[in-house]
């Protein structure tokens, strides 16, 4: 290229009307940028709901992800030590602050930090505001499961009603409450039935009514007339609750017979939490994969549109390319699969799929290939979770490209096996394997409430069912249900079972090893 | 359409709760730290946190887990020579780690201790809790010298400066409407008698003039009510409340003699700089007289209380005499809260610690809040440790005594000293 191509290049630059060139930000900026993006958002036909972007320090931004999130929350010692790790590798350097917090509001909150250049501003603006925002509002998950308008409203609830009950009862025994109840915390969520929506006056309003009714349900465990009924004694055993009960700390809330009023309502609060961040839990490929998507596509729209420099885009990309990284399996950086880009290829592919379908692609994907690429996205966006989501949309190319490969790790092998890789044979074997990986239930030890003890000790007795013999962890298990006991009161035993055989099992209290003589 | 905010100013230690409540829940382990530190740190050190570790067993959040075991597949990226039906030697170690499992058990990074730092202010709290200093509340009430003005509500005569203008216009304004009540409801009727009369057709004009003229008279009544009276008067009142004392100056007395060598001075060092922490803590001022003695006594600056050689005999009550005087001259008991520590090997002329004892007992006792002697000496006790001892059974309550042998018993010894006693 000639002096003169290169000074005229550089003039049709200068021309250009770019939003910024430093990398200071202001709020002015911000709200430029803001503007921008989301013009380009409006373009692809994004649902979001309202952004409130708040700028905050590095020290809040500690604060906030110590409560995992939660603009406002009760007071409890994990978020403290949370807070202390965090603060100490944060100022060993150990560990970067994540870049954006948001949350599944109505309007959405996103949090941005004040050390971020302009670009990461940006970067973050794209992400979280419209990527993030987009998915709570479409999901079918967050549809179901959570509530945006009121959830902040609940949380304030919950905060002053555990301070409240910290007032009357004192501190150390809202906490044994509330430790017992975040040890069975993934236990709280009904998998099936949708929840009532939840707000802050509603709640209220129904503390009172709701603490006497519970009360009045406790009866039947307590009920100690005897029916004079004829048959009662050969009345065959029926199990009490009659179906297994997944949702143990529901269960505890309605049935443990000596929780006083306040205690079922805290079990309910943090039932209530576990149950608005299931479905996170639930999308973290997608949900990361979409914002990833969209940060992408708008910035790069952005710079298209020529708002943005060069130097903007270098410096978007390369922490683009470090967020979608995927360190190999026998790289030392490796835990698993990264979300982020698992996620981005996907949506990546899918778009793709739709616009340049290959033969394989109309064979393996005939109903979306050369479809239009922004309503199958956001249909499989509000659609999926990341279980089905890979079920459906896992492309041979993807796991080409990623290499991925499935490991049988069986105990009554020696070896490992390589049960399939990334061929012809191997595609449906790898894409249900990994979409299995994603299901909470298969990753979760499946226990449930199965028998209360209604007549006698009132012992309860819950059943890990095992799947693929995979065993529990006993010394979590010995702890969780000492918490277990704390809330129940009596009796605890809990059996782990494969193929209907008792394999192992645990007890709190432990049953006494010295049996009486006489 | 957006909305921005700037949430830099808003409180930033939204987390300094749950970080007290996580320090209180591990008291224990944090105190174990604190005094293992204090054992472990060079002299000078006292001011800083202190990192804290606690086993992550103990800290861990019990869930629900699969443990290793029973058949299980697990997708991974980046193949680069496996084939279908390949089998491979299980790695060592636990096997399947770092094949991501979603969340794992325990939220530590895969280390066996959860370590953390506590600040300084932190640090003096665990290492002082539960510690007391003596005869505090005595001075307290005893100290009346010194006075703090404090609002006390309001009073009906004070002197001009103090007027409280708001309060002396509400009494105003209501003396105003009490008093002109009953006249304004007449002015009222006799108003309406008067518009009465005036409408009637044939006018009675002596009836109105002489309403008039009690109109006349009743505004003259009402414009006669004082705006503000000497009645209406408030003032703010200030009583004056009696301060605590809160200056407190600390006497270092130490035997610097031939016989005392260096460990001997740092385990003495450590000990007053322990004493001063602590004293800080409860006051807000205070100040440190450095006073060494062997044969004659000397008051000097911080190094070379504790760094500079001497050699030579030992009169302890040379020490002592020097500290009356530098409290008779500088300190008076009226206005500061007097401690003393005298740290010493326990040699001593043996005629000298009679003389000690009657200076302590007469001249020395009565105005200070407590007086701890620390005798740094393994072996066995001389003159002075028997002739201390029958004070202290005399004067238990500001007389302390105790003997330390190395670096680890001094923690545990001042911990003795000025543990919290259950009577007040």
């Amino acid at each position: 290229m000639s002096d003169k191509d290169t000074l005229n290049k550089m003039l049709a630059e200068d021309s250009r009307d770019y939003i910024s060139t430093e990398s200071e930000w202001t709020f002015d900026l911000i709200q430029t940028y803001d503007r921008e993006i989301g013009k380009i958002a409006e373009g692809y036909e994004l649902d979001t709901y309202p952004n409130q972007i708040e700028i905050i320090s590095a020290e809040q931004m500690m604060d906030a992800y110590a409560s995992v999130g939660m603009p406002v929350g009760y007071q409890h010692w994990s978020y403290g030590k949370q807070f202390v790790s965090i603060e100490k590798n944060y100022r060993r350097g150990q560990m970067g602050l994540a870049y954006e917090i948001v949350i599944n509001s109505d309007p959405c909150i996103a949090y941005l930090m004040e050390e971020n250049t302009m670009t990461m501003q940006a970067l973050v603006i794209a992400h979280a505001c419209y990527g993030h925002n987009s998915f709570f509002k479409g999901n079918y998950l967050f549809r179901t499961w959570t509530d945006a308008s009121s959830i902040i409203d609940y949380l304030v609830f919950a905060k002053n009603y555990v301070n409240s009950c910290e007032e009357k009862y004192g501190v150390d025994e809202v906490e044994q409450i509330l430790d017992a109840c975040h040890a069975l915390m993934n236990y709280g969520v009904d998998r099936y039935k949708r929840p009532y929506p939840i707000s802050a006056e509603e709640e209220k309003r129904r503390v009172k009514e709701r603490e006497e009714i519970l009360q009045a349900q406790v009866n039947e465990l307590w009920r100690t007339i005897p029916k004079f009924e004829k048959g009662e004694a050969n009345r065959p055993k029926t199990r009490f609750p009659s179906e297994p009960q997944e949702n143990i700390l529901y269960f505890l809330e309605k049935k443990a017979p000596l929780l006083e009023p306040w205690q079922r309502e805290l079990v309910r609060i943090v039932r209530k939490i576990a149950q608005y961040f299931y479905p996170q839990r639930q999308t973290q490929v997608m949900n990361e994969g979409w914002a990833t998507f969209w940060h992408y596509t708008l910035l790069n729209d952005l710079y298209a549109q020529g708002k943005v420099t060069d130097g903007f885009m270098f410096e978007f990309l390369q922490s683009h390319a470090g967020v979608v990284f995927q360190p190999e399996f026998d790289s030392k950086y490796y835990s698993g699969i990264n979300p982020y880009a698992l996620g981005f290829s996907m949506m990546q592919d899918i778009k793709r799929i739709c616009q340049n379908p290959t033969a394989e692609d109309k064979r393996w994907f005939p109903d979306i290939a050369g479809s239009n690429w922004l309503e199958t996205l956001k249909f499989a966006m509000q659609n999926f979770k990341d279980e089905s989501f890979i079920l459906q949309f896992l492309s041979p190319k993807i796991m080409r490209e990623f290499k991925l490969f499935s490991i049988l790790d069986d105990d009554l092998e020696k070896e490992l096996q390589v049960a399939a890789i990334h061929d012809d044979e191997g595609y449906k074997f790898l894409r249900e394997s990994l979409g299995a990986q994603y299901n909470l239930s298969m990753n979760e030890p499946n226990i449930q409430v199965y028998d209360v003890d209604l007549r006698g000790t009132r012992a309860m007795k819950l059943r890990h069912f095992q799947h693929n013999r995979r065993p529990l962890h006993e010394e979590g298990a010995q702890e969780v249900l000492k918490h277990l006991h704390t809330l129940w009161k009596f009796d605890v035993d809990l059996e782990s079972v494969d193929d209907n055989k008792v394999k192992e099992s645990w007890h709190c209290p432990p049953p006494s090893t010295d049996t009486d003589v006489n | 359409m957006s909305y921005i905010v700037d949430r830099r100013l808003n409180g930033k230690n939204k987390s300094t709760v749950n970080r007290t409540r996580f320090l209180r829940r591990y008291k224990k382990h944090i105190k174990q730290a604190v005094s293992d530190a204090v054992n472990k740190r060079s002299i000078t050190d006292l001011e800083h946190g202190e990192n804290v570790s606690i086993p992550n067993k103990d800290i861990s959040e019990p869930r629900f887990s699969h443990k290793k075991g029973g058949r299980r597949e697990m997708v991974h990226p980046g193949n680069k020579e496996f084939i279908s039906g390949d089998r491979i030697k299980r790695p060592d170690g636990q096997g399947g780690s770092g094949s991501g499992e979603g969340e794992a058990s325990n939220s530590g990074e895969g280390m066996d201790e959860f370590v953390f730092q506590i600040t300084q202010d932190e640090f003096l709290e665990f290492l002082f809790e539960d510690l007391e200093l003596p005869n505090l509340v005595k001075r307290q009430l005893a100290g009346m010298e010194s006075f703090k003005l404090r609002r006390a509500g309001f009073v009906s005569s004070g002197s001009p400066s103090k007027i409280n203008v708001v309060r002396s216009l509400k009494q105003a304004t209501g003396r105003r409407v009490a008093f002109g009540a009953a006249s304004r409801r007449r002015l009222k009727e006799v108003e309406m008698l008067l518009i009465e009369e005036q409408e009637k057709i044939e006018q009675d004009q002596a009836a109105i003039a002489l309403l008039e003229d009690e109109i006349a008279k009743l505004k003259r009544k009402l414009a006669g009510i004082p705006f503000i009276d000497d009645i209406d008067l408030r003032y703010n009142l200030h009583v004056k409340v009696p301060q605590p004392t809160s200056k407190a100056v600390m006497f270092c007395v130490m035997d610097v003699s031939g016989s005392m060598n260096q460990s001997m001075k740092d385990i003495a060092k450590r000990f007053f700089i322990l004493l001063y922490l602590f004293l800080q803590r409860n006051y807000q001022k205070i100040e440190v007289v450095f006073i060494r003695h062997h044969t004659s006594a000397k008051e000097v600056d911080e190094d070379e209380f504790f760094y500079s050689r001497e050699t030579g005999g030992t009169i302890v009550s040379s020490a002592l005499k020097l500290m009356k005087e530098v409290m008779d001259e500088r300190y008076p008991a009226s206005e500061w809260n007097i401690y003393g520590a005298q740290a010493s090997d326990g040699d001593n002329w043996n005629d000298d610690s009679p003389v000690c004892k009657k200076l302590l007992i007469d001249e020395i006792l009565p105005f200070v809040q407590y007086f701890s002697y620390i005798e740094i000496n393994p072996r066995r006790h001389q003159a002075l440790w028997r002739e201390y001892e029958t004070i202290a059974e005399e004067y238990g309550d500001i007389f302390a005594m105790q003997q330390i042998m190395d670096q680890a018993d001094i923690y545990p010894v001042f911990r003795e000293l000025f543990q919290k006693r259950s009577n007040a």
